[in-house]
């Protein structure tokens, strides 16, 4: 009887949730997008999804190992961002482009910080900048969709960058994901499958992407026109990488704030520069720069949002 | 004549001016995307460490405590201007290259670091050699960045090709890729620090 009273300080209640679970979880609402994603453009992009896990593992482990810290490898977390990458990589990329951007997502965007729960940005987004940085020829070369041969098209958001109109793309092809894109981006209805996963099971909660994305569509609505309030908001919701950023990628639990409120302002804010970019800049995309910079303002939002604590002023 | 020496020596690893002082890194970041500009300006910078050290060490009694900033910043600037001058008649390409970067060495902080920590406390000779082992870890420093920048960014070393095949990194070209090349370095140059102690 002695034996049975544990002695011990809160909290008492535990729940089975841990890191890995959550991130096997993440991992496993991503799939839904990878299979749309080899589905539309062909087993290029498994090679590339599978190679780019592969090498943000090994990155992991020999750092680790290096460092002759604790193997985090099976956390899920290193393949949340070999997955994430890939997702943001054109279909027609040599392999060892996926390579130097995962090594590059782990060792620069995560272990040089100290690893998980450290980082200041989002690993797979900083790997994807520096490979957009680096090689811009094939970041921004896409393949068309369901044409296995390799014939390059641009993105919706490319073609109307350069101030083309768009022909024969309806919202639902937007929406099914068949038109030129990267590889995880393209097919909505299956981004929205792994998010429902993840609301439901409240790994995310629902105030950044859903400021992100009524933010983005109600700035494009006002300003994405000659005149104002004419813009074409569903377009802007439905192309690119929106979908994909907002559920998946801003809503990374390291780098974002912790509170409902400046969750808010943290969406609002990736919502803004995402337009503004998509609208004015010199980019097609905005998605991973403005969810980079709000990574940046994340201790800022921190700091003004502190909750109150209970009996205080 | 041994105490010379240390003073000489010390500029180049146990004190260097960029990776363990963190001197003088905005000129660093500007300059080091080749490596002739690294050299370059390497030469000009040792050049005006050298010339204001011996003068402001000969000079030193002199000054007068309140002023001696300003002071500092005149004798400098004669070297530094001599320096463009000679640049712009000599090498008028490096000149176009380094741009402003040459005139700025006035405001660089290795200079008035080392008049103000150093050369203002020390005779002229202690003071000659603390300026050229300086001059020379700084000069080191950049060609070790720019070489690793170059080589990146563009495949090349001193504008010849290393081996091809090898599909140039443009971000290191980029001022970004200079923050990231003087991080790891850095980060690269305290471990070893670490292990050594």
């Amino acid at each position: 009887m002695k034996n049975n009273l544990i002695v011990s300080g809160s909290p008492h209640i535990h729940k089975k949730e841990s890191i890995s679970r959550i991130m096997w979880t993440v991992v496993i609402s991503l799939i839904p997008a990878g299979i749309a994603g080899v589905i539309i453009f062909g087993m290029d992009a498994l090679w590339i999804t599978l190679v780019s896990v592969v090498a943000a593992v090994l990155t992991e482990l020999i750092l680790g190992l290096w460092a002759k810290k604790k193997i985090t490898i099976l956390d899920g977390s290193a393949v949340i961002t070999g997955i994430l990458l890939a997702f943001n990589l054109p279909s027609g990329v040599p392999l060892w482009l996926p390579i130097v951007g995962a090594i590059f997502s782990i060792a620069i965007g995560k272990q040089v910080f100290g690893g998980l729960g450290q980082n200041i940005f989002n690993p797979a987004l900083v790997g994807r900048v520096f490979l957009m940085a680096s090689w811009p020829k094939y970041m921004t070369t896409f393949v068309k969709p369901f044409n296995y041969d390799a014939i390059t098209s641009a993105t919706p958001l490319a073609i109307l960058k350069e101030g083309k109109i768009l022909e024969h793309i309806s919202y639902w092809d937007l929406f099914l994901g068949k038109h030129s894109g990267s590889i995880g981006e393209v097919c909505i209805l299956a981004l929205l499958i792994g998010a429902a996963i993840l609301l439901i099971k409240g790994y995310i909660s629902w105030q950044i992407p859903a400021s992100f994305i009524l933010t983005t569509a109600g700035f494009t609505y006002v300003f994405g026109a000659s005149q104002l309030f004419h813009g074409d908001w569903l377009f802007h919701i439905l192309s690119g990488g929106l979908i994909l950023g907002a559920f998946f990628m801003a809503t990374d639990y390291v780098a974002t704030p912790l509170t409902a409120k400046g969750q808010l302002i943290f969406g609002i804010g990736c919502g803004l520069f995402t337009a503004i970019i998509r609208l004015w800049g010199g980019y097609p995309e905005g998605v991973s720069y403005a969810i980079l910079m709000m990574n940046a303002a994340t201790p800022f939002i921190d700091r003004y949002t502190k909750n109150r604590i209970y009996g205080t002023r | 004549m041994k105490n010379l020496i240390k003073e000489f020596t010390k500029g180049i690893i146990k004190e260097n001016p960029t990776f363990v002082l963190a001197l003088g890194l905005c000129p660093t970041l500007a300059v080091s995307v080749s490596v002739a500009n690294a050299i370059g300006m390497g030469i000009a910078a040792t050049f005006v460490l050298l010339g204001s050290s011996l003068i402001i060490s000969l000079v030193r009694d002199f000054i007068p405590e309140k002023i001696r900033i300003p002071c500092y910043i005149v004798i400098i600037a004669t070297f530094v201007t001599i320096a463009e001058l000679c640049m712009k008649a000599y090498s008028p390409a490096l000149d176009r290259s380094l741009g402003i970067y040459v005139p700025l060495i006035v405001v660089n902080c290795i200079v008035l670091g080392r008049a103000e920590a150093f050369a203002c406390k020390n005779n002229f000779a202690r003071s000659f050699f603390d300026g050229l082992g300086m001059g020379l870890g700084f000069t080191l420093a950049l060609i070790l960045i720019s070489a690793i920048r170059e080589f990146l960014g563009s495949g090349q070393i001193l504008g010849h090709t290393l081996f091809g095949g090898f599909e140039p990194v443009f971000v290191f070209g980029m001022p970004s890729g200079a923050l990231l090349v003087i991080g790891l370095l850095l980060g690269f140059f305290n471990l070893l620090k670490d292990r050594r102690a």
